[in-house]
This record gives C-alpha cells, sequence and structure tokens, in this order.
C-alpha cells in the first residue's frame, strides 16, 4: 500500500491476482511447514508417527495399517502432493480391506473420529463464526465509541475511567472473566442456561448460550480497540489536514467524523481483519471456557487426542481465514481512507 | 485458534481470582441443596458404594451423561476405554457378561446371549454355548452365532480395526494363521477355525491351549456380535448396529450421543439389562470445570467418564452436596516402575533403596489424599482383583510410620547395592497428567534425603506408547523411574499383571512390562493359572504372583486409587461395580421423571 494518485479498474484487478498469489504461495508455505511439524519432527524425534494413531496395545499390524492408510511410507512430498491433490480432487484412503472416501475439498481424514475434517470444519464453523462476528460487533461499537470519546474529552473522568476499565480488560484472560462471568450468571443467579443451542433450533436459546460469550470475548477486545482508537484518535486530531478543514470552517461533527474518524479507522480496520481472522479459527480459550462446540473446542481435542489431520485442517482454515479477512481489509482501507490507494 | 493477550503473572493472580471467585459463587449458588447431606432427595455419601442406592423399577425419563472426553470409538471392536465398555453393554450383547450386581458382585459372570454358562470339556480346551430364544438386532433379525463369530472375528483385521482389546485373537489363534474377515475369501467370511457353529444357535470354542479367564474375556465387550452386511468396518463405531435394548439415534464425535430405545429387543430374552430409561443423552464438554458445575447445578446426572471429579468441582461438591457422593476404589494402582535395562537398577538392591528412601505419605498426598487420591499401596494387586490382600500384605513396610521414608532402610539397601552415597538417575513421567508430574516432584524431593539425585523429565503423554513403551528408548534416555498407572482390564491377574510381568509380553513398541521382567517363576506361575480352572487355586496362584512381583522390587506402589463420584439425586438403580474398576453400573440406571 502506498499514498498516490488514483488508479483504474485493471490495476484493481492487477492488485487482486497479486494479493491473491501471494496468498496462495503462503498457505502452500504453511501446508509444508504444519506437515514438517506432524510428521518430520516425530520422526527426527525418534517417534513412529503411525504409532500415534493405534491404541493401548499397538499391534504390528494396526500401525502397519494406519501407516498404509495415512500413507505414511511414502516420502513427504508425495504425502504433500497427495494432500494437495485431495484439496481439489478428493482422496481415497486404503488399507487392509477397507476404503474410505474422502471429497473434495478433502482437508484430511481423522482416524480417531473416522471422519473427513472438512465436514467437522463445517459443522463446527457456525458456532465460532456467530462467537467471533457477534463479539466483533460489541467490540467495535463499545471499543471505538469509548476510543473516540476518551479522546474528544482528554483528561477527563470519563477519559480516565474508560481508560481504566480497557486497562482492566487487556489485563484480565478470558478464563478469568469468562469463568466468573459463568460462575455468576450462569451458576449463582441462574440468569443464563449458558448452553449452546443451534440458532436454527431456537434464537432465544441462542442467544441465552451465546450473549456472555460474545460479552466477555468482547470486553477484552474492546479494551484493546478502545486504546488503540484514542492513540490513534489523538494523533490525528493533531494533523495539518484536521487543522486545515477546521480553518476551513467546517463544522466539528464534519472534522470528525469526515475526516478524523476515516484515518483513525484504519489501524482498527487492520487490527480488525487479524483478530477476525485469528478467532475464526476457533477461540480456543472462549470456546474450552463456555464449552462451546466450535473450532477451537474441536481443536483443542485434536490437540489431546493428536488427532493430526484435524490440527492440520484448522490450521489451513485459519491461515486461510486471516489472509482473507486481511485481503478484504485492504480493498476496505481504499474506500475508508482516500489517502490510501492501491499500488 | 486464538489470540489472547496477556502476561503470565497477570494471568496468574487472575487465575488464583477466579478459583476463589468461582468456589464463593458456587457456594452460594445452591439453592435448592440440603447442605452436606447432598441435593434434595440425594441417598448420602457412599450411599451407592459397593451397594444399591434408590432402588426402583421404574421406567421413562432421560438420563443424561456429560464427559469430557469422547470414547475412542463406539465400536465394540476397537474400544478400549472402561467407561466405553460400561456404556457399549446399552447397544451390544455377549454371550455372557458380569453379573449387574455391586461391588465384586458384578464381576461374577453371567449368561447374557447364552442360555447358560459354556459347557467346557477337553481339559478347558472346548467352550460350548446355546443361544437364547427372541434374541434380536435391531432391524429385528434374530441375532445368530455366525453374527458372533464375525464379530469376534474382526478382532483379527488390526490393520483396520485397531485399537481395541486382542486377547481372543492371542487365546483362539496364536500363530495368528488366520487374517481376519476383511481378508478372509470364503463367502461367509467366517473362516476362524478355532470357533464353529454348527447351527445357529449353537457356537463352540475351541481353544488350542486351555485359558481359565476364557469366559471372562468372551465378556468383554469386545466379544460382540456384529452383522457381517451391517459392518461398515472402520465407520462402524460412528453408527454401531445395536443387539441391546438401545439403539443409536445420533452421534456426533466429541459433541453428543443420543440412544433411543430399541424397540426390536425383548425384555424376556434379556436377563441382565433393565432398560428403565427411555431415552439416554450424552454431552461432551472440553472444560472439566464446566462439566463439573453443570453436575451440580443438576443439568446432568453423571460423568460419563467416571474418573472422578476435578479438584474445583470435587471440593465445592464434598462442601455442599456430599450426599450425591461416593468415593469407591477404582481398581488402579499408580505406581513407579524401574526398568531393569536402565543401570544402576539392574540390581535390586538399588531399586529397594528407592522404595524405601520413598516418602509413601507425601505421594498420597501428591496424588489427591486418601479420598481423592487412594489408600497408601503397599503391593502391585488392585484391591478389586481376586487374590488381592489389599494393606494387608506391605512387605516394605509402607504404611508403617504414617507412610514416611524409611531412611535406615534406604541408606542399607544403598550400601548393598555399591552405591551408599547414592546415585542419579532420571524420571519419565507423563505431562499431560499434572497429578503424575506432582508424584514425580514428591519422588524427587524424598529421595534427595537419602542421597539419590533425579532429573525429572516430562514427556507427551499422548506418545506413551512410543517414548516409554519402547525398551530401546527407555534404555537411551536413562528412564530409570518410569511412573505409570494401571487397571485391569477384566478383574482378574491375568486381565491386569499379564502385560506388565510376564516376559513374553516385551514388545519393541507399545511395551507395558516396564520393568523388563524375565523371571521364570512368574511365567511359569502364569502359565499354572491360565491351565488352573479351580477359582480357590487361581486366587492362590495370583496371590503368589504377586508376591513375586513385589519380591523383586520392580515396583513403588504410590496408591490403590480411589476417587469422588458424582451422582444426581434422580438416578434410581445406582451402584459401583468392580467389573468397571468403580464405576457406577450403566446398564442398571435409572432416573426419576
Amino acid at each position: 500500500m502506498a499514498h498516490g494518485p488514483a488508479v483504474g479498474p485493471r490495476a484493481v484487478l492487477a492488485y487482486l491476482i497479486r494479493r491473491l498469489f501471494a496468498a496462495a504461495v503462503l498457505l502452500v508455505v504453511i501446508i509444508l511447514v504444519v506437515f514438517g511439524i506432524f510428521f518430520l519432527v516425530p520422526k527426527w524425534a525418534g517417534v513412529d508417527p503411525a504409532t500415534m494413531f493405534v491404541g493401548k496395545q499397538a499391534d504390528p499390524a494396526a500401525v502397519e495399517g494406519v501407516r498404509q492408510k495415512l500413507q505414511l511410507d511414502q516420502p513427504i512430498f508425495v504425502q504433500v502432493w497427495e494432500f494437495f491433490k485431495g484439496l481439489f480432487v478428493g482422496r481415497t484412503y486404503s488399507g487392509g480391506g477397507d476404503v474410505t472416501q474422502c471429497s473434495a475439498p478433502c482437508f484430511g481424514y481423522s482416524f480417531r473420529t473416522e471422519q473427513a475434517v472438512w465436514p467437522q470444519i463445517t459443522d463446527r464453523f457456525p458456532v465460532t463464526l456467530g462467537l467471533a462476528l457477534g463479539a466483533a460487533v460489541l467490540w467495535l461499537v463499545f471499543g471505538v465509541a469509548a476510543g473516540v470519546l476518551s479522546a474528544l474529552k482528554r483528561g477527563s473522568l470519563w477519559d480516565r475511567g474508560a481508560m481504566f476499565v480497557a486497562l482492566s480488560g487487556v489485563s484480565l484472560p478470558i478464563y478469568f472473566t469468562g469463568l466468573l462471568a459463568s460462575a455468576i450468571f450462569i451458576f449463582g443467579l441462574k440468569w443464563f442456561d449458558g448452553q449452546y443451542v443451534p440458532l436454527s433450533d431456537s434464537v432465544t436459546g441462542y442467544l441465552g448460550g451465546m450473549i456472555l460469550p460474545w460479552i466477555t470475548l468482547a470486553f477484552l477486545y474492546a479494551a484493546m480497540y478502545a486504546r488503540i482508537t484514542r492513540a490513534t484518535m489523538l494523533e490525528i486530531m493533531g494533523e495539518d489536514y484536521i487543522r486545515t478543514a477546521r480553518a476551513k470552517g467546517l463544522r466539528e461533527p464534519v472534522v470528525i467524523g469526515k475526516h478524523a474518524m476515516r484515518s483513525t479507522m484504519t489501524p482498527i480496520l487492520t487490527m480488525l481483519g487479524m483478530d477476525l481472522g485469528a478467532l475464526i479459527g476457533g477461540a480456543i480459550l472462549t470456546e474450552t471456557t463456555f464449552s462451546l462446540p466450535g473450532l477451537g473446542q474441536a481443536v483443542l481435542q485434536a490437540i489431546r487426542t493428536q488427532d493430526l489431520p484435524v490440527i492440520l485442517g484448522v490450521t489451513l482454515i485459519t491461515s486461510l481465514a486471516v489472509i482473507i479477512a486481511n485481503l478484504v481489509v485492504d480493498f476496505l482501507y481504499a474506500a475508508i481512507d482516500p489517502r490510501v490507494r492501491l499500488a | 485458534m486464538t489470540t489472547q493477550r496477556t502476561t503470565g503473572r497477570k494471568q496468574a493472580v487472575a487465575a488464583a481470582a477466579v478459583v476463589a471467585a468461582l468456589l464463593s459463587t458456587a457456594a452460594c449458588g445452591g439453592g435448592d441443596d440440603n447442605g452436606k447431606d447432598g441435593k434434595s432427595g440425594a441417598a448420602g455419601f457412599n450411599a451407592a458404594n459397593n451397594k444399591v442406592a434408590n432402588a426402583s423399577t421404574a421406567k421413562g425419563g432421560t438420563l443424561k451423561f456429560a464427559g469430557a472426553q469422547d470414547a475412542d470409538s463406539w465400536d465394540t471392536t476397537r474400544g478400549y476405554y472402561g467407561f466405553a465398555w460400561n456404556f457399549m453393554r446399552y447397544y451390544s450383547r455377549q454371550l455372557v457378561t458380569g453379573a449387574t450386581a455391586p461391588g465384586a458382585g458384578g464381576t461374577k459372570i453371567t449368561p447374557d446371549l447364552a442360555t447358560s454358562a459354556a459347557k467346557i470339556s477337553d481339559d478347558g480346551k472346548t467352550y460350548t454355548y446355546t443361544l437364547r430364544d427372541g434374541v434380536t438386532w435391531e432391524d429385528g433379525k434374530a441375532i445368530t452365532s455366525k453374527d458372533v463369530k464375525y464379530g469376534i472375528e474382526r478382532q483379527w483385521a488390526q490393520d483396520v480395526l485397531s485399537g481395541g482389546p486382542v486377547y481372543l485373537k492371542d487365546i483362539l489363534d496364536p500363530k495368528g494363521a488366520y487374517k481376519g474377515p476383511y481378508k478372509d475369501k470364503s463367502a461367509d467370511h467366517l473362516g476362524l477355525k478355532a470357533i464353529s457353529t454348527p447351527d445357529d444357535k449353537t457356537i463352540v470354542f475351541h481353544l488350542p491351549q486351555a485359558n481359565s479367564d476364557f469366559e471372562e474375556i468372551l465378556a468383554m465387550t469386545s466379544s460382540s456380535p456384529v452383522r457381517a452386511d451391517k459392518d461398515t468396518k472402520s465407520k462402524y463405531g460412528l453408527h454401531p448396529f445395536s443387539s441391546g435394548p438401545y439403539k443409536f439415534q445420533s452421534y456426533t464425535p466429541n459433541k453428543s450421543i443420543v440412544l433411543v430405545r430399541n424397540t426390536a429387543w425383548k425384555a424376556s430374552s434379556d436377563p441382565v439389562r433393565k432398560a428403565l430409561p427411555d431415552k439416554i443423552t450424552v454431552n461432551f464438554f472440553t472444560n472439566a470445570n464446566d462439566l463439573d458445575a453443570r453436575l451440580l447445578k443438576g443439568d446432568y446426572d453423571l460423568d460419563i467418564n467416571q474418573t472422578g471429579m476435578s479438584p474445583q468441582g470435587r471440593t465445592t461438591a464434598l462442601k455442599q452436596d456430599k450426599g450425591n457422593l461416593d468415593n469407591p476404589v477404582s481398581g488402579y494402582v499408580r505406581y513407579a516402575v524401574f526398568p531393569q535395562t536402565v543401570k544402576p537398577f539392574d540390581n535390586e538392591h538399588c531399586r529397594k533403596a528407592v522404595i524405601y528412601g520413598a516418602d509413601h505419605k507425601s505421594l498420597q498426598t501428591a496424588r489427591g489424599g486418601p479420598v481423592a487420591g487412594g489408600d497408601i499401596g503397599t503391593n502391585m494387586l488392585p484391591p478389586s482383583v481376586p487374590g488381592a490382600e489389599g494393606q494387608k500384605y506391605d512387605p516394605y513396610g509402607t504404611t508403617q510410620n504414617d507412610g514416611a521414608a524409611n531412611i535406615t532402610k534406604a541408606k542399607e539397601e544403598l550400601k548393598a547395592c555399591g552405591k551408599p552415597s547414592g546415585f542419579k538417575t532420571t524420571i519419565a513421567v507423563r505431562n499431560n497428567k499434572p497429578v503424575e508430574v506432582a508424584t514425580a516432584e514428591s519422588l524427587q524431593a524424598s529421595l534427595k534425603k537419602v542421597g539419590i539425585t533425579v532429573d525429572i523429565e516430562q514427556y507427551d503423554g499422548s506418545q506413551t506408547a512410543g517414548i516409554i513403551g519402547s525398551p530401546s528408548n527407555v534404555k537411551k534416555k536413562n528412564f530409570g523411574i518410569i511412573i505409570m498407572g494401571w487397571g485391569p482390564d477384566f478383574p482378574t491377574i491375568q486381565g491386569f499383571g499379564l502385560p506388565l510381568w510376564d516376559s513374553k509380553y516385551i514388545l519393541d513398541s507399545g511395551n507395558n512390562n516396564f520393568a523388563m521382567i524375565k523371571d521364570k517363576t512368574i511365567d511359569g506361575l502364569f502359565d499354572s493359572y491360565v491351565k488352573e480352572l479351580d477359582d480357590a487355586k487361581k486366587t492362590q496362584i495370583s496371590t503368589q504372583i504377586n508376591h513375586k512381583v513385589m519380591e523383586g522390587g520392580y515396583y513403588l506402589p504410590f496408591v490403590f486409587e480411589k476417587f469422588i463420584n458424582w451422582r444426581s439425586s434422580r438416578l434410581t438403580n445406582v451402584y459401583t461395580t468392580d467389573n468397571y474398576s468403580g464405576m457406577y453400573d450403566f446398564i442398571s440406571l435409572g432416573v426419576n421423571k
């Protein structure tokens, strides 16, 4: 990104292609690194990855069966190639007379749960997406508003109070605020049932299960957003173009709303892209604290049981989410901040 | 993944604060509790420990399980978790099974699909069973002897159906001649020669060598029938085809299970299962504290995992709902074991120096104390196994002086092993078991006092089979002390000690004979045991084996494990059973609607 003159649709398209290409390369690199971590490192440590998939009695036939099905006996580049192929054309796992189909997009197959990874991800994705989006709305509204007001009323009681709350929010980990909220509102006052109910089953049940996770997660992030917004706003309010706008006789709400806010939103959007992308990959602590059956919970279970294909699949989805979110943010820059143009 | 950003110190302070807040809030939250006597209607502390609490024959209602961990597999051939075997009896039947009776009564083998116990002939090498009338699958078709044979044959398909116990495979086909039903070229895939099915009602087992625990092994859920046309191979565990009183309505791994009544099941054909609830649900949580809080709140009836409450939940429950708790013996022994391949543990006296130098009281405390941890372990045989003597057999005087270390004896043993000033070694402990890490630290502290210096190496607990299960790796890493626990697969010395102590079970990978015991006397006693059909003599041999193991100084037992288990006041017919290591016997449970 750079400051510069406006450019036409062709440049936008070229930029889009460049970014998509970079994203694809990044994904490939991530797949290679993750493969290395999960399948090569254990080998170097003297552990046969196949033994991690069998139970208490490591029957040699069982180990061999896993090795055959997962193609662990093949060179690593063959394994990686098969994985890539599976994403586009699906994959067949076979061994010992058992054939398992994994339809495209095949993100791997879990031999712990005997399920393809992709349906597991899509099954849990709405929970995590709902959590991330709901919390994002709350933290954006309250965090940015608190930050702007603090900046505009710098040094006031409001500013000090808001920043104190923000500091508390940043300092308190989710398992503190989450458990405290559960203990008080679910198990103490019993205001909420606190159990996840799919939106399709009951709107009120869904809200009852999600409201505390949203607030808890938003509390942490709103605090950070408030502080960033305040700092950015204060900096921008001292810029020449703001002074110029005021000198031109523009009303203060216009100066703030049209000029200052646009610039303030640039770093906020950057953060939002990163945070949303990462949260969509699974808010492990929040989902664990509130027992939400989302991607974070799935990946935690997978880590506990060394279910490598699931870990790999969720890692890739997280990477993809971060990349896409950043891509969207990059394009939003241009719409929000007139100083920014594609280059 | 998450991006929560905090500092370690802030997190520690916050964690301490949240525990305090939770305890105080939870203590205020039990509006319907009845103080120390438990929730309203609670049967009382230990009311279901080896006895029946809330006896009832009332049917109906939904029995609600919650759990922190899903089964390794719900396929009867593949599951190896004790709670899974317990739960599988809802949807699977066996030729014989453990009796539905409290405590030791649960270990008595009783006919299930079979009309009676086996007719044993040919010096204990032939077992014949006849199937009952009216036994059916969930689609109403009759369960045949061929279905039983096919279900057992699946144990041979380890390359597809890994994970479950393979005792029958080793007993019926020790040479591994049969390759399993999926590689079986015969039309009915029933080529295993050791089992014959002369008609649909009769099944005969031909053992190459007698095994006196054969019926105990047949009683395991891994011996359940499976119908060949319903066998989805590796995916069978996602929706097993029911032969029991309940069938799967839905199952999402790591999320939930719903079982509903199998309308084709006939109560008249099943003397074991009462089938009281109309519906059985299981919800899985990743947060053990949340799970316990929900048990206390009354959202669920019991923990499907049956491994005891979390420290936080336990503290709260003992304080305000003690009447809803039981404190059974789990059947597990927690211990340290000394691989003889690692010097100086090839020397018996060096091993015994560690046993005497350990502070047993401190080890018990590290395990959770006498209530949540268990009684101080004095030998290696769990109290639930016939032949066990409990704390009466205490060859190293571990309970003397309130479990304190015997420094004098430890120093004598060190002198006898040629290391009067002590030695250095390494303790290997699983990193995913905080209590085991605590016991390692306790052992480290007490051994330091006798001059034995130990480093603690925490290894990836999920890779146990490849790390401490590999004798060459153990030797290479110099793991002189390994911290582990073990419970019986079935409640006999064979079901507990064979993989631990018989030299034939030393494996290159997945080894459980960590001490590398190669004692001809012990091997011989196991050989005698499996041939012995007289129960009294079997018990005697079990005691002898335990004594031989203890005399060798291969193990330092920590505790005969106990745990704190929650039962809701709604539960009826609730009791613990030795058949499933002190768990509640799921199949008998009912609920007050």
